[in-house]
């Protein structure tokens, strides 16, 4: 992709080209009278119906569950899950990416890269207004760029590959890197590197600037009002850049707290969408089978959701890769799938998930096995020290998760003891190694060099970091291979250094990899077109529509 | 009785200026700070940015500058401002306090009519079905978890007969008006204000009791009835009056309890209260916010107990109030 010039919308336009052949052929056929007449019996029979009901209908109001409240809506300035999914609408990136995380143009029309791979021209749309009136420009890309860098954690990681950033006109960007960087086409989706108006913060105190909660972007609802603790509501944008779209009216975001209520919300048909992760897993089956419900687990592909267990290697039984590896096999990884979490997901192999880019499943395999799980452990010396283990307090299905795990280390001879925190003292507690084992799951955002490498390269080794290096593994030939991996061309060179990590990673257990979590969204049957992208719900409904 | 009122409110500024300051520690004492919540949600970080916002917060001062700078800004009735909610917390609380006020008052009424009523009546049928009957119940409603009782609720009034939404202040989306809209919010407030109440129900209605029985056995009463007097009056005029004194003191007493319980009712019926507010702040860190709700329900509790000694006047006479 990085070797030479590449157009991004290629993938885009081909797929238009396969329709429109497509179309022709239809065309064609239309004119062979007999088939003609074989298409005129199906319309009549109704055969053909399921692809007429397919067309997009316009009007409608579709009432979502958001959970937790988002503290805010000014993208830029916070990250959190809720605030994604609510502002996914309002903002927007200058790209998005297909479930095979190929680049789709969002408000960069087009793009190219440079044979030395270091330089990337971005053309922006034509058109494209802030909700406002005022026009979107290249300006708005560079101040973006610069409030990003202060004010968003991984925008700001990612910049910094960034030499400088030029506007040679009102719609060109063009960003030149320090050095080749493998993924940077896949740093901007709108959660990643959303557009800021420039017009309405340049010069503003941006932590108080009165827009933070009345958000103006140029996507395709804008915001309407939030009545704090009850709902967000968001209105289509009328001058959309995009014609006929978005097809709904309306979208409500329904604010409620508690997990079965939120279950009851559905059930009594107050909520026609529940993003993955609203309800308690041990839900999902009941709801699945309510009437007119469909379940989709499509749109987790760009974050690729990884849990694991974060394994303190600097200190105790657990500085010995043996005893880590014996976690591994104590662990049964496929009862907690099957069981805790419902069938949904799948028993991770390593460090990356199935779904990002370089992953490989040619690594030493860790099958339950409590018998060479406590070889292991009488080899290691382990004689019954107390090790502490942190769930996660994300709720009923985690807690669970952490008793399996718990009454798993036991059965093999480990002496547990669990620590309950909340949230915020857990995150504490890991950033100040304060722990021995410790729950956790992370986004992969598609590529080793973006989501996997921070947590196991010895620079990331910080006390006071969260959800970095925080088991304090350190391996020279890691941190080689992830600094290599990140700049190397072409994509076969940086599979094989990844496929190389992953191997090694695999080998020295510094955390042990749990599950690649699935999060269904579970919704209305009438509601069409939901996700369509590898980012999912919190790319925005522009897309979706409601067969009435 | 003005100078007992003054008196009174300010010994409450200095109560309150001392729950400030226990607060501001307490809260500090948990582990993690904003910084580091908001650093995780990123799903990346750098000390130099976790720094950044802890300059951002203010949290890179001194613990007692950071005391000294909010005590300054609460005694000119500045809350601070949110930095997770990008807010002033004067803003946030005033959008959610009219919901709470609605919720508790209604559930303090709901529970002290129904508990008086019943504890009354059961006294005065003590021994009888009834009255066992009413205790049976009152203990039941008592040893009920607060959120078992609004999941049940729910699953019976909602889900099984859909006579009551399970969620939310108002139906989103009706834009209903006037009349209309009082109505749609009331049918939204019955089962998170008879949750809440059926608690404070069971407690008045033992302790009205219990009161009662205890009081009937006094002499005055036996001068009432020797003087002639019909049963309903002295059972109104004499014995209910002066079994109320226990009931008030538990009533002030309950005011803080009942925003406690809050906390709980509005999680469960997603009611958009400061219960929740604080909740959520509390969760977050969020600092300000978690004070400024303190500080509003300490002013509430409070502010109930001085309702409750003025109330103790009215109830019985012969109490003075010493200035």
């Amino acid at each position: 992709m990085a070797d030479g010039d590449w157009d991004g919308p290629t993938v885009a336009l081909r797929a238009r080209a396969r329709a429109k052949r497509f179309r022709l052929v239809l065309l064609e056929k239309d004119y062979d009278m007999p088939k003609r007449v074989l298409l005129g019996l199906l319309l009549v029979c109704g055969l053909a119906a399921p692809a007429l009901a397919q067309e997009p209908k316009t009007g409608g109001v579709i009432n979502a569950v958001i959970q937790p409240e988002p503290p805010g809506l000014m993208l830029a300035q916070v990250q959190n899950g809720p605030t994604q999914m609510v502002s996914g609408n309002i903002f927007e990136g200058l790209l998005r990416y297909s479930p095979k995380l190929e680049p789709l143009p969002e408000l960069a029309e087009s793009w190219s890269v440079s044979e030395d791979a270091k330089t990337y021209t971005f053309k922006l749309k034509k058109g494209v207004t802030w909700h406002d009136g005022k026009p979107f420009t290249a300006a708005d890309v560079l101040f973006s760029m610069e409030m990003l860098k202060q004010t968003h954690a991984r925008a700001r990681t990612n910049l910094a590959q960034v030499d400088k950033i030029e506007t040679p006109d009102q719609h060109t960007v063009v960003f030149t890197l320090k050095q080749p960087f493998g993924p940077f086409l896949g740093i901007f989706e709108v959660g990643s590197m959303p557009m800021v108006p420039k017009h309405l913060y340049d010069g503003t105190d941006w932590k108080t600037n009165p827009y933070n909660n009345a958000p103006i972007g140029t996507g395709p609802f804008m915001f309407k009002e939030w009545q704090k603790g009850s709902f967000i509501r968001l209105v289509k944008n009328p001058n959309y850049h995009e014609k006929g779209k978005p097809y709904l009216d309306e979208i409500y975001w329904q604010i409620i707290p508690d997990a079965a209520a939120r279950s009851v919300a559905y059930e009594t048909g107050k909520v026609d969408v529940l993003p993955g992760g609203s309800v308690e897993n041990f839900d999902v089956p009941r709801l699945s089978k309510l009437k007119d419900t469909c379940v989709t687990g499509a749109g987790w592909e760009f974050f690729s959701p990884l849990a694991w267990l974060w394994l303190n290697n600097r200190q105790g039984p657990l500085a010995d890769k043996r005893v880590r590896q014996a976690i591994m096999y104590a662990i049964d990884r496929d009862f907690a799938k099957d069981v805790i979490w419902n069938g949904l997901g799948k028993v991770a192999t390593g460090p990356s998930a199935s779904t990002i880019k370089y992953y490989t499943d040619d690594v030493k395999k860790y099958p339950y096995d409590p018998a060479k799980a406590k070889a292991l452990l009488k080899e290691a010396g382990y004689k019954g020290e107390k090790i502490r283990l942190l769930p996660l307090a994300y709720g009923e299905t985690w807690q669970r998760w952490g008793e399996a795990v718990k009454q798993n280390l036991q059965d093999v001879g480990m002496t547990i003891e669990t620590i309950a925190t909340d949230v915020a003292g857990g995150n504490q507690k890991i950033s100040d190694w304060d722990y021995d084992i410790a729950f956790t799951y992370l986004y992969q955002y598609g590529d080793p060099a973006l989501g996997v490498g921070r947590n196991y390269i010895s620079s990331n080794i910080a006390k006071g970091q969260v959800f970095n290096n925080v088991e304090g593994y350190s391996n020279p030939e890691i941190d080689k291979l992830f600094a290599e991996g990140a700049v190397a061309t072409p994509d076969s060179k940086r599979k094989e250094i990844y496929e190389k990590a992953q191997k090694i990673l695999v080998e020295d257990v510094p955390v042990a990899w749990m599950l690649e979590l699935q999060f269904p969204t579970i919704m209305r049957c009438k509601v069409k077109n939901l996700i369509t992208t590898g980012i999912g719900v919190n790319d925005g409904f522009k897309d979706a529509w409601l067969d009435k | 009785m003005l100078s007992f009122v003054a008196q009174r409110v300010l010994k409450g500024v200095i109560v309150l200026l001392a729950i400030v300051v226990l607060n501001f520690f307490l809260i500090r004492l948990a582990p993690g700070d904003p910084a580091i919540v908001m650093a995780g949600e990123a799903g990346a970080s750098d000390q130099a940015f976790v720094k950044q916002l802890r300059e951002k917060f203010g949290l890179d001062k001194p613990l007692p500058e950071q005391l000294f700078i909010y005590v300054k800004g609460v005694v000119s009735l500045d809350l601070g401002f949110s930095f997770r909610q990008q807010a002033p917390v004067a803003k946030l609380i005033g959008e959610r306090l009219p919901a709470t006020l609605l919720l508790t008052l209604t559930a303090f009424a709901i529970s002290l009519t129904l508990g008086i009523l019943f504890g009354t009546f059961a006294a005065r049928l003590a021994g009888t079905f009834l009255d066992t009957a009413i205790t049976v119940f009152a203990l039941i409603f008592y040893a009920m978890p607060i959120f078992w009782v609004a999941l049940m609720g729910i699953l019976l009034f909602s889900v099984t007969m859909d006579w009551l939404p399970s969620f939310g202040y108002e139906t989103v989306g009706a834009n209903l008006t006037g009349l209309a809209h009082a109505v749609d919010v009331a049918k939204h407030l019955i089962m998170p204000a008879m949750t809440l109440g059926l608690f404070f129900m069971a407690t008045y209605t033992r302790m009205t009791r219990a009161s009662m029985l205890e009081v009937k056995r006094l002499d005055f009463v036996k001068t009432a009835r020797a003087k002639g007097l019909s049963d309903a009056v002295i059972q109104r005029r004499h014995v209910l009056r002066n079994a109320l004194l226990p009931v008030v003191t538990l009533a002030g007493v309950h005011s803080g309890t009942l925003i406690g319980g809050a906390v709980i009712t509005e999680t469960v019926f997603a009611w958009p209260g400061i219960g929740r507010l604080m909740y959520d702040a509390l969760l977050q860190r969020d600092y300000n916010l978690l004070l400024g709700v303190f500080v509003i329900c300490s002013a509430m509790v409070l502010t109930f107990n001085l309702i409750t000694d003025l109330v103790y006047r009215l109830v019985d006479p012969r109490i003075e109030y010493a200035a």
